[in-house]
């Protein structure tokens, strides 16, 4: 791969919680303008991995690289869909007020909002379907509408990699459909979107790209390549289980992951 | 006498008041505005352990320097309140305790410490003189003028700070993580937070003593909550119920000498929060409990109307009902039926043709329509959720009444324009459009 053609890449990313390792020599290098999926079995580190490259999570080794720039210099250009359990619906805000949070990092903490930043708002909650919701309490909203607000902002990011992180848990059928149209036409519009997903039945529908890991990387490339009974069976029939026991043993004893 | 004294308190004519009421107020004002952060980053009980664990730093501060100083008493109780938060966050992101353990075993320790620290002090025969105690459960009328001065100076440094970093603050406290991703600088405006919580419960300890804070940082802002829509206005809904509180405390024990004021302030604050949660429009138990009732209303009166079409339906020739038909049909109490007619009446669906009833022309058709309804979610119970004939009709009962027209339409595309429900009867047409 040619490196202007690479959005995202790994080198040894090495995750370790609580003297337990979640990622392992992550490797991997993933090109722009793909729709590329996440896959794993539950706890194999996929949001782990997202929250690792953009700095969320401390690293014990290794880097990540964006747009093969450090993820500092070219921060304005990624966008971020956390899950959307690990926010409180409850909060006292509109849904334009969420969406409105996607234009915070243009405008930094002390600017004001201008007309431009409320016309790129009300695009992004047209484009989800969300206009008719825009005065509406978040409490108000079902799982697909808060899923579609959380598009929304990321929208109104404006960025060129985006990466959603299980954005298809808990919405109804016809949201996750609208949400597949949306992430389609971003990528026709050159746009490099990175999805963690759990569903091996739509992956092969969805993503033309595969990322799969369980702890450590198990593949990275075209579908074709990645979704093969082979390596799908690598991921998830647990033969990785001895990384993980091992982890345990060194989580037990107290000892040290690396030599220093 | 007694208005003469309310008219002091007004018009703070009595000298004591003018000085006390200004600081409970400024008090009262400054704990609700970073209450709401601690409030919605859900970190109340972290509160009350500031609170409760400033007290040894109170007490070192004057046992180094001596004397009752308002600003090395600050800076103790500072350092101590930030040393509790900062050991609650290693011992739990650390996972050398769950966060509820951590913060229950530096609440009481540092409690304890404090209280140790104290009894030396009184056993050296300085406490009462030192007013210390009065940390305690506090002790408004021992604030100062020069406590006053500090207070507003914080109020406004406070206000000031919460106004410049309302973006962060704002966007930390509902997603901590996208905050960080766009480069929020999230451990700074943290740390600030605890910095600001630590002074407003420092300063508010003298008034109202550590053991009652807590509720003066939470109690605004779950009022607020209940009335706003935004964080702009729960931030000044809380101030102004703050402020309330801290009136009516004052105004209690001013009228009544001998009542403390801190406690009274904590009680009125204590008392709008629940005010707040029995009447506040949409979230109130009010609100909630007249949805339920003008719900069961919609339900009894639209049961009527199918009921009076059933009976329609088995004979076609009966133009009147009485009320010993719709008994024999449906168990229902005769005050119900009565009231249920009535509305109807009222509403134009049903006539009342001496002492028995029959449905108006809007009345069929309103009734067709929840007959339909109701048959149309039944077959769709049916062929989706695979339940029997026999056991769809209890769940279509409660769930015709909220089904809108558009997922009728939904329902109709599907079952692809059904003629007939499980039992066989006719799904009706409201207009007949073939």
């Amino acid at each position: 791969m040619k490196k202007e053609n690479i959005a995202l890449e790994a080198h040894n990313l090495t995750v370790i919680y609580h003297k337990k390792p979640v990622l392992w020599n992550i490797d991997f290098a993933l090109p722009a303008g793909e729709i590329i999926g996440i896959m794993g079995p539950n706890g194999a580190g996929k949001s782990t991995l997202v929250k690792a490259i953009l700095g969320l999570v401390p690293l014990n080794s290794g880097y990540s690289r964006v747009f093969d720039q450090e993820f500092e210099k070219v921060r304005h250009r990624v966008s971020y869909i956390p899950q959307r359990q690990t926010v409180d619906w409850d909060f006292p805000a509109t849904v334009r007020d969420v969406v409105m949070t996607g234009r915070f990092q243009q405008r930094g903490m002390f600017a004001r909002m201008n007309d431009e930043d409320r016309r790129i708002v009300s695009d992004a909650l047209e484009k989800v379907g969300m206009s008719a919701f825009a005065g509406r309490q978040i409490s108000q909203l079902s799982g697909g509408q808060q899923q579609r607000v959380f598009i929304a902002r990321a929208l109104a990011q404006q960025a060129d990699l985006y990466l959603l992180d299980e954005p298809f848990v808990g919405v109804d059928a016809s949201t996750e459909a609208a949400i597949v149209d949306m992430i389609r036409a971003m990528r026709d519009e050159g746009k490099t979107i990175v999805v963690v997903h759990h569903d091996l039945h739509t992956a092969p529908e969805y993503f033309t790209w595969l990322v799969l890991i369980n702890a450590s990387l198990i593949g990275a490339g075209p579908l074709s390549e990645v979704f093969t009974d082979e390596k799908l069976r690598a991921t998830y029939s647990g033969k990785l289980t001895i990384l993980s026991q091992v982890g345990d043993k060194l989580r037990e004893k107290n000892f040290p992951v690396r030599e220093k | 006498m007694k208005s003469g004294l309310i008219e002091d308190f007004l018009f703070l004519g009595d000298p004591n008041v003018r000085i006390v009421l200004p600081g409970v107020l400024v008090l009262c004002a400054m704990a609700a505005l970073v209450g709401n952060f601690t409030y919605l980053r859900k970190r109340s009980l972290i509160g009350d352990a500031i609170s409760h664990a400033v007290l040894p730093g109170i007490c070192l501060a004057y046992l180094v320097n001596g004397e009752k100083n308002l600003f090395y008493l600050l800076i103790g109780a500072l350092a101590s309140g930030l040393l509790s938060v900062f050991l609650i966050d290693f011992l739990s992101k650390n996972r050398f305790a769950r966060n509820d353990t951590a913060i229950a075993l530096m609440l009481s320790s540092f409690f304890g410490l404090g209280l140790v620290l104290l009894t030396y002090i009184q056993h050296q025969g300085g406490a009462s003189q030192s007013g210390l105690d009065g940390f305690l459960f506090g002790k408004a009328a021992s604030l100062s003028e020069l406590d006053v001065y500090v207070f507003s100076i914080s109020f406004l440094v406070i206000s000031g700070i919460v106004y410049l970093f309302r973006r962060g603050f704002g966007l930390m406290s509902f997603d901590e993580d996208f905050a960080q991703s766009i480069g929020f600088p999230v451990r700074w405006l943290r740390f600030f937070l605890s910095v600001l919580t630590v002074w407003a419960v420092a300063t508010g300890i003298q008034a109202v003593g550590v053991v009652l804070m807590a509720a003066l940082l939470i109690a605004p802002s779950l009022a607020a909550r209940l009335w706003s829509n935004s964080l702009k206005q729960m931030i000044f809904i809380s101030v102004l119920v703050g402020l309330l509180s801290g009136y009516s405390g004052s105004l209690i024990s001013y009228l009544k000498p001998g009542m403390p004021t801190g406690p009274w302030v904590v009680i009125s604050a204590g008392v709008f929060a629940l005010i707040s949660l029995m009447v506040a429009p949409g979230k109130g138990l009010l609100s909630q409990w007249k949805l339920r009732k003008s719900n069961e209303t919609k339900m009894l009166t639209e049961n009527l109307l199918k009921l009076f079409y059933q009976i329609s339906e088995k004979s076609e020739n009966q133009t009147a009902v009485t009320e010993d038909d719709l008994l024999n049909r449906r168990s229902l109490n005769r005050s119900d039926l009565s009231r249920g007619l009535k509305l109807l009446i009222k509403n134009n669906y049903v006539l009342d043709i001496q002492g028995a009833w029959r449905l108006s022309a809007e009345g069929e058709i309103e009734a067709k329509r929840i007959v339909r309804l109701h048959r149309l979610w039944e077959l769709y119970l049916q062929e989706y959720l695979h339940l029997d004939a026999d056991h769809v009709h209890d769940d279509a009962e409660a769930m015709e009444h909220v089904i809108t027209p558009d997922i009728e339409r939904q329902l109709e595309e599907i079952l692809g324009r059904p003629e007939r429900d499980p039992h066989q009867a006719i799904i009706p047409r409201v207009y007949d459009t073939k």
